[in-house]
């Protein structure tokens, strides 16, 4: 099978993506503006073709559980929700990344805080990359920015998942998830037939048993634990770091933007230098873990780091540790679900930066 | 007070009346004198065993003194999260439609924190077994009032008694369970008798026999005790479990499969 050319909104994407890139379970609840992953799995109806299994569950604590089970069983499984549902989502993520499942999140978020707006935002930024439940835990997080990401990161994360046994989300915003795009569609991959050594499969007489949990009451054994985890992290750290430059190489005025916002500011960049000031753009695509060495030896050249998101400045204080005061930083976003126009980041940057 | 070095002399070959079951693991239950998880576990075990469904079963426990279940059963074993197993369940039976799946799940984990799961995994109709221990309190927590303490009963967090106008009244979730159409077999047992233990094995039995035909949801609710709970004798307990239990809770099936109604029409005697 060839790849094939549709024209697709984000969510749908990431839909036919699940299904090609051979997945074997979705368990979803509705909420806006993601309901479509759900809306097309239902009518693709790939048990008949794949058979992966498609289940609508009664709430969003319900179906990240249904993950659990079926992520214990080795099986490639994932959910999908925007942010409200996400916070209900997070007891059963700590647990996932406490015991070590691989699975797939995908967050298409929504501005808040609460019931807050249906329109796009990065407000999520935080509960994204720094563990979102309680423990310390990490999530691998990427950040699409097409809607060609959105469907190419599925393969990706269910990759990057079972490598690390790490859950990963997909942390896409309302814009990305509702707007149209070409993309292409990779060849439809055979569901796995089999299951690594750890998965609940029912215990054949020649092996132990198998226990998926997250608890050690013995607390030195669950420190060991938890350093285990570390480790596993600062590989991740080391190895999984991605990362775009647009026009970084004489860039004066640096950008760091991901997601939706790197889309706007990649025209940013454009208007600025149509206007003589020499800006550039880094966009991170993994947000967990985040390209720090990279931007901070771009903080060696530049004279200002603007980091653009649609909240009230969070990935801001990673792009600050980052530079670790080499270059002053500044953060612009709009909030409240505004999706902030490339107009209005080089207004900033002319007048509260460059003239301020 | 029995010395402690006269047990080694007791427990020899010998002297020991039954064996211990095939597939229960070597180590120390975590469970309290005369509690009624140990028994239960058991009969768990033996089903499992004599059913032939070791290779088969994936089972899921709760948070609650049952926690540890993983620990007592040689099987491929999930923990899920406070009230959560329902779900955990039916993601695993979902991807794995031939395993033996079930739950293990105390009274507040089933009843109160996880009743949304419960209620809506029995409704779709999941094909696993669910297994109930209510013994009206929370125990690992030390003694809380729990969805299923009786009126006017005493808890940790009921120190007066249950007033049932402030604190609501015991739910008696098996009940509606028994109504959903997604269930196939629900009943309520105990084991703190010979006979009890006999029954309960039973309705484990089919239980398990009715998840191979694929017939939906099995419920078996077992009352229990709680000893330090309740802050009594094993033998108390068990006394004030059949005077006041069994009376809000009484046993027998709520719900019957179809065939089997026919069948016992046909054989009054096995009624």
């Amino acid at each position: 099978m060839e790849k094939e050319l549709r024209l697709m909104k984000g969510n749908e994407a990431i839909a036919e993506a699940a299904i090609r890139a051979g997945a074997d379970g979705y368990f979803g609840y509705p909420i806006t503006p993601q309901s479509e992953i759900l809306e097309y799995l239902m009518e693709a109806n790939p048990s008949r073709t794949t058979g992966m299994v498609v289940l609508q569950a009664e709430s969003e604590i319900a179906a990240i559980n249904m993950v659990y089970g079926g992520a214990a069983c080795g099986k490639k499984v994932m959910t999908s929700s925007s942010s409200p549902g996400i916070s209900l989502k997070q007891e059963g993520i700590t647990y996932i990344a406490g015991a070590e499942l691989p699975c797939l999140i995908v967050n298409v978020v929504r501005g808040g805080p609460g019931l807050g707006t249906i329109q796009p935002a990065q407000s999520d930024y935080f509960q994204a990359t720094k563990g979102g439940g309680h423990g310390d835990y990490h999530l691998i997080v990427l950040a699409p920015a097409s809607v060609q990401e959105m469907a190419d990161f599925v393969d990706l994360s269910f990759e990057l998942a079972f490598k690390y046994r790490n859950p990963v989300m997909i942390l896409s915003d309302g814009a990305i998830g509702q707007m149209m795009e070409k993309v292409w569609l990779a060849p439809q991959k055979e569901r796995s037939k089999t299951y690594p050594e750890w998965a609940t499969t029912g215990k054949p007489p020649e092996r132990e048993r198998n226990i998926i949990t997250s608890l050690d009451l013995d607390p030195y054994a669950q420190e060991q634990f938890n350093k285990k985890l570390v480790a596993k992290y600062n590989e991740i750290r080391e190895k999984e770091v991605r990362y775009e430059e647009f026009q970084c190489d004489d860039a004066e005025y640096l950008f760091v933007a991901y997601g939706t916002s790197a889309r706007v500011c990649q025209k940013s960049v454009q208007l600025a230098r149509a206007q003589g000031i020499k800006a550039g753009l880094l966009r991170p695509i993994t947000l967990f873990p985040y390209p720090s060495v990279r931007i901070g030896s771009l903080a060696e050249k530049v004279r200002i780091i603007l980091s653009v998101e649609m909240s009230a400045g969070q990935m801001v204080e990673d792009v600050m540790l980052s530079v670790n005061g080499k270059v002053p930083v500044f953060h612009f976003g709009r909030m409240g679900g505004i999706v902030t126009t490339p107009d209005e980041v080089v207004d900033y940057l002319k007048s509260k930066i460059i003239g301020g | 007070m029995a010395e402690v070095t006269g047990i080694k002399e007791i427990i020899k070959p010998e002297n020991l009346a039954y064996k211990r079951t095939r597939i229960m693991t070597d180590n120390v239950l975590s469970y309290c004198p005369g509690c009624g998880h140990g028994t239960t576990h058991r009969i768990l075990a033996e089903v499992i065993d004599e059913e032939g469904l070791q290779s088969e079963a994936i089972g899921v426990s709760p948070v609650g003194c049952s926690v540890l279940l993983y620990h007592y059963i040689d099987i491929d074993w999930q923990e899920a999260a406070h009230g959560r197993a329902p779900a955990v369940a039916t993601g695993i039976k979902r991807l794995l439609p031939d395993k033996f799946v079930f739950t293990y799940q105390g009274d507040g984990d089933l009843a109160a924190i996880g009743t949304a799961e419960t209620i809506h995994t029995c409704n779709r109709g999941e094909n696993i077994l669910i297994i109930f221990i209510n013994n009206g309190i929370y125990g690992m927590t030390g003694g809380q009032m729990a969805p299923t303490t009786l009126p006017g009963m005493r808890s940790s967090t009921s120190p007066y008694g249950r007033d049932v106008k402030v604190m609501g009244n015991p739910l008696k979730i098996t009940d509606i369970i028994a109504t959903l159409p997604g269930t196939y077999y629900v009943t309520r047992q105990s084991v703190h008798t010979p006979a009890n233990v006999r029954k309960t094995k039973k309705a484990m039995l089919k239980a398990a026999r009715y998840q191979k035909l694929n017939k939906g949801t099995c419920f078996i609710e077992i009352v229990s005790n709680c000893p330090s709970g309740w802050k009594m004798t094993p033998v108390q307990s068990n006394k004030w479990m059949e005077e006041n239990m069994l009376k809000y809770y009484p046993l027998g099936d709520l719900k019957v499969p179809p065939e089997e109604t026919v069948q016992n029409a046909n054989n009054p005697e096995k009624k």
